[in-house]
């Protein structure tokens, strides 16, 4: 009895904490709900209510026990690889970009925040030392009597006329030493409000522009400039737009440039074939490289086998990124060790960097160093699962070596691997990294309207486009990505129905 | 079987040598960096072994200030020690987290029934494929937001790439439930008739079970997150936030071309990843097979 009273007080102690942690769980996330709309980011904030809701209530209710085990890793995949992939995509129909990068309400506070000086205000200055601090002299100045400040606490001052001789000041060394405090400085004054404008001025300020219907700003001149909401800009009557831009919906128009637009359709369709080759091609090689060497480790007469077999994993052992930029400096032009070689055995130097096509060699040399111990290593895992007698049965009929690998081992091992290496295909098709380490798309294609090299790959040119370009183009490289994660899409689908065919056949064998 | 000794041999001799040209070609970059890492200067001068070695690399890459011959300091270039610390501990913090999401996960989908698991299932194998250097641009965009309202998960972070690396489990579900599908269903049964919880079964049952599959899965998302750099490239802006894929890259521009100090630095940081890899290799085998590729 005893017993069983203390396990459910525990029992209930136990809920009781583990309701409280769901609470506060929950309160957490509506405080992040409340953050992110009023930020201005009301998608977020409905997803992140979303997570939140869902998650707490599988908590907190017994009926949905068994999800509870899988909804934490699910939500993360769900928003940090499929909510990406589509904001992604989103922003593909959309122009934001370096010029078009914030919201209307922050390009109008902008706009509007902007002050011009009236030059008729312009005051000289000069500091006063006071003890640790300093007040501020404004001499008698075109019919303004002489101004001395407070002590200078805080940001703001007040300028009160001063009669008599002029105080001692300090040289203009010091406003210089003191620049960063005098620029966030406002001095009031009968005349109005002052701020700094230049090391030895002070002058009276006031905002550009002013608000008008439908957003309309107009200068003191009468100059009115209107949103132009297609465009995300602001445009004056002679036409002329006014950075910075807001992001505005642009329908297909991302998607139509790279498709139709001279200067980006051509280079882009070139970059396609290279991402296919380059897949294609490293797929091959590695799968080749690595099997014969399988192979080769798996013939039972050779000696030292573990010893060859951990010399040849070791390119895939060291971290990619090093591999990646030691072959980056092996291979320069001028001081790269390679062609220290080359040049002395055949006094040759090849420009590995600025030749387009010398360029996809090395990097197809590089990728295949970098994967054929994978290949081998899986390899090497499929050919102990070919059976024995088959080799006996091949050495019976004397058959060769190059003839039993053609008629046996490799149409024993291919059907295995077909999904592995459509997967291969797939990860070197948008083997970004690679190309952003080691060549950097590098050398450009001449004559294009956007930077493309010529060793770029769709994935690293799209990174490029967004990331390291001078004008960042996010909208343009949502299109292409959206592109992207189509074909991705497809080879994944592929690659899917291959794997379960490979099951569905290899079930039906052992059935049958 | 009866083969020609004569042939045998020759094909002896043939199969050593091409192993043997084949891994001196494959290691000539390594030994060429350890080369370069004694070697003066930072450029090349011709010739393949240092004449005069010197440390100056080694000592820069520790984060020791080093003193020439005529007297001048040279400070280190970039805080290398720091760098491996942050991908050390990113990289464990975040492997843990995917141990606990993926193995959760893969039990329910090993032994539960519940509506849309098989469509679950297969949407994660689809969606392993899409590149992460993609959409960078939103991951961004995520943490701009965030950070915003909890500064903790703010861009420039390291929870905020941990956070993301969270997703990288669709794989290891896969993997660890293989495993959990070998394990005699008759065990849960019995747990089950003596009272346990499913929660109860994984905990004292699954796991204990699993320690090997679940050490393989470890590394691998340890050396997956250690070499990761698109994400981390985005996400981390601040020098001394970096990790070393992130870092590494620095050394190499054509402005200020680092190759001495980038070989020290890259053996340094490059050794403890590597030994990782080779002492764990063997289990690691079964473990790439289902599909994951290294990047």
């Amino acid at each position: 009895m005893a017993d069983t009273a203390v396990t459910l007080t525990t029992l209930n102690w136990r809920a009781l904490v583990a309701k409280a942690i769901i609470a506060l769980v929950g309160f957490g996330f509506l405080y992040l709900v409340w953050g992110l709309y009023m930020l201005g980011e009301p998608v977020f904030a409905v997803v992140a209510f979303a997570i939140g809701a869902v998650g707490v209530s599988f908590f907190w209710s017994p009926r949905f026990y068994k999800l509870r085990f899988v909804y934490p890793g699910i939500a993360a995949v769900f928003l940090f690889i499929f909510l990406p992939v589509v904001y992604t995509s989103a922003i593909g129909f959309t122009n934001f970009g370096a010029r078009n990068l914030l919201s209307i309400e922050r390009v109008q506070a902008y706009h509007l925040s902007l002050t011009q000086t009236d030059a008729g205000s312009k005051r000289p200055f000069a500091l006063v030392a006071e003890g640790d601090g300093f007040r501020i002299y404004l001499p008698q100045n075109a019919g303004k009597p002489a101004l001395l400040t407070g002590v200078i606490s805080g940001v703001n001052v007040t300028g009160d006329i001063h009669s008599g001789d002029a105080p001692e000041t300090l040289p203009v060394k010091s406003a210089i030493k003191n620049r960063a405090m005098l620029a966030t400085l406002t001095i009031t004054t009968l005349d109005g409000d002052l701020t700094m404008a230049g090391l030895r001025d002070f002058a009276a300020s006031a905002p550009i522009y002013t608000i008008g219907p439908e957003g309309a700003l107009t200068t003191a001149d009468g100059t009115v400039m209107r949103p132009d909401h297609d465009i995300g800009l602001y445009v004056k009557d002679d036409g002329e737009t006014v950075a910075p831009g807001w992001r505005v919906g642009v329908g297909f128009d991302n998607f139509t440039k790279v498709l139709s637009a001279k200067g980006i359709r051509e280079p882009m369709f070139k970059v396609f074939i290279w991402t296919v080759v380059f897949a294609g091609i490293s797929m091959v090689t590695t799968f080749s490289l690595g099997l014969a060497l399988a192979v080769i480790l798996e013939w039972k007469h050779m000696a030292m086998r573990n010893l060859y077999r951990v010399l040849l994993i070791l390119p895939y052992a060291v971290p990619g990124f090093i591999s990646m930029l030691v072959f980056r400096g092996l291979f320069n032009q001028n001081f790269g060790e390679i062609n220290l070689i080359l040049s002395t055995l055949f006094n040759i130097s090849p420009d590995w960097f600025t030749s387009p096509y010398l360029a996809k060699v090395m990097l197809l040399i590089v990728n295949t160093w970098l994967g054929y111990p994978y290949m081998m290593l899986l390899a090497a895992g499929f050919l102990q699962a070919v059976p024995r007698d088959l080799y006996k049965a091949a050495a019976l009929e004397g058959s060769g070596a190059l003839r039993t690998f053609f008629s046996i081992t490799l149409p024993q091992i291919l059907p295995p691997f077909v999904p592995l290496l459509i997967a291969n295909f797939a990860f070197n098709f948008n083997n970004v990294v690679l190309i952003l380490l080691l060549t950097r798309g590098g050398p450009d294609m001449p004559g294009t309207l956007v930077t493309v090299g010529s060793t770029d790959l769709l994935g690293s040119f799209t990174f490029r486009l967004a990331f390291q370009s001078s004008g960042q183009d996010f909208g343009m490289a949502g299109a292409i990505s959206t592109l992207i994660f189509i074909v991705t899409g497809l080879i994944a689908y592929i690659n899917f129905k291959a794997m379960q065919n490979y099951a569905n056949k290899k079930g039906a064998g052992h059935n049958g | 079987m009866v083969e020609d000794k004569k042939s045998l041999l020759w094909k002896k001799l043939l199969a050593h040598g091409f192993m043997i040209t084949f891994i001196v070609v494959i290691m000539f970059p390594f030994l060429m960096v350890l080369s370069i890492s004694f070697r003066e200067g930072n450029f090349s001068t011709g010739s393949l072994f240092p004449e005069r070695p010197t440390l100056e690399h080694w000592s820069l890459a520790f984060g020791i200030p080093y003193e020439r011959a005529n007297g001048t300091i040279i400070e280190p270039p970039f805080p290398v020690m720091l760098w491996l610390w942050n991908s050390i501990k990113i990289g464990l913090v975040a492997s843990a987290g995917i141990l606990l999401l993926s193995t959760t996960s893969a039990y329910a989908f090993a032994r539960m029934k519940f509506r849309g698991k098989t469509a679950m299932l297969d949407t994660l194998l689809i969606v392993q494929m899409f590149p992460a250097a993609l959409t960078v641009i939103a991951t961004y965009a995520i943490f701009d937001a965030l950070g915003q309202v909890v500064p903790f998960l703010a861009i420039d972070n390291h929870p905020a790439l941990i956070l993301t690396y969270l997703s990288a489990i669709t794989l290891h579900i896969w993997t660890i439930k293989g495993y959990f599908e070998t394990i005699d269903p008759a065990i849960d049964k019995a747990a089950q008739i003596d009272g346990a919880t499913p929660w109860q079964a994984f905990r004292y049952i699954f796991l204990p079970l699993s320690m090997p599959i679940l050490a393989i899965v470890f590394v691998l998302a340890f050396i997956f997150l250690v070499n990761e750099y698109p994400v981390a490239s985005v996400l981390l802006r601040q020098t001394d936030k970096m990790t070393l894929a992130v870092g590494a890259r620095q050394y190499l521009y054509e402005q200020k071309y680092l190759w001495g100090d980038f070989a020290a630095a890259a053996i340094l940081s490059g050794l403890p990843i590597t030994a990782l890899f080779l002492v764990s290799q063997r289990f690691l085998i079964s473990g790439l097979s289902d599909g994951s590729v290294k990047g």
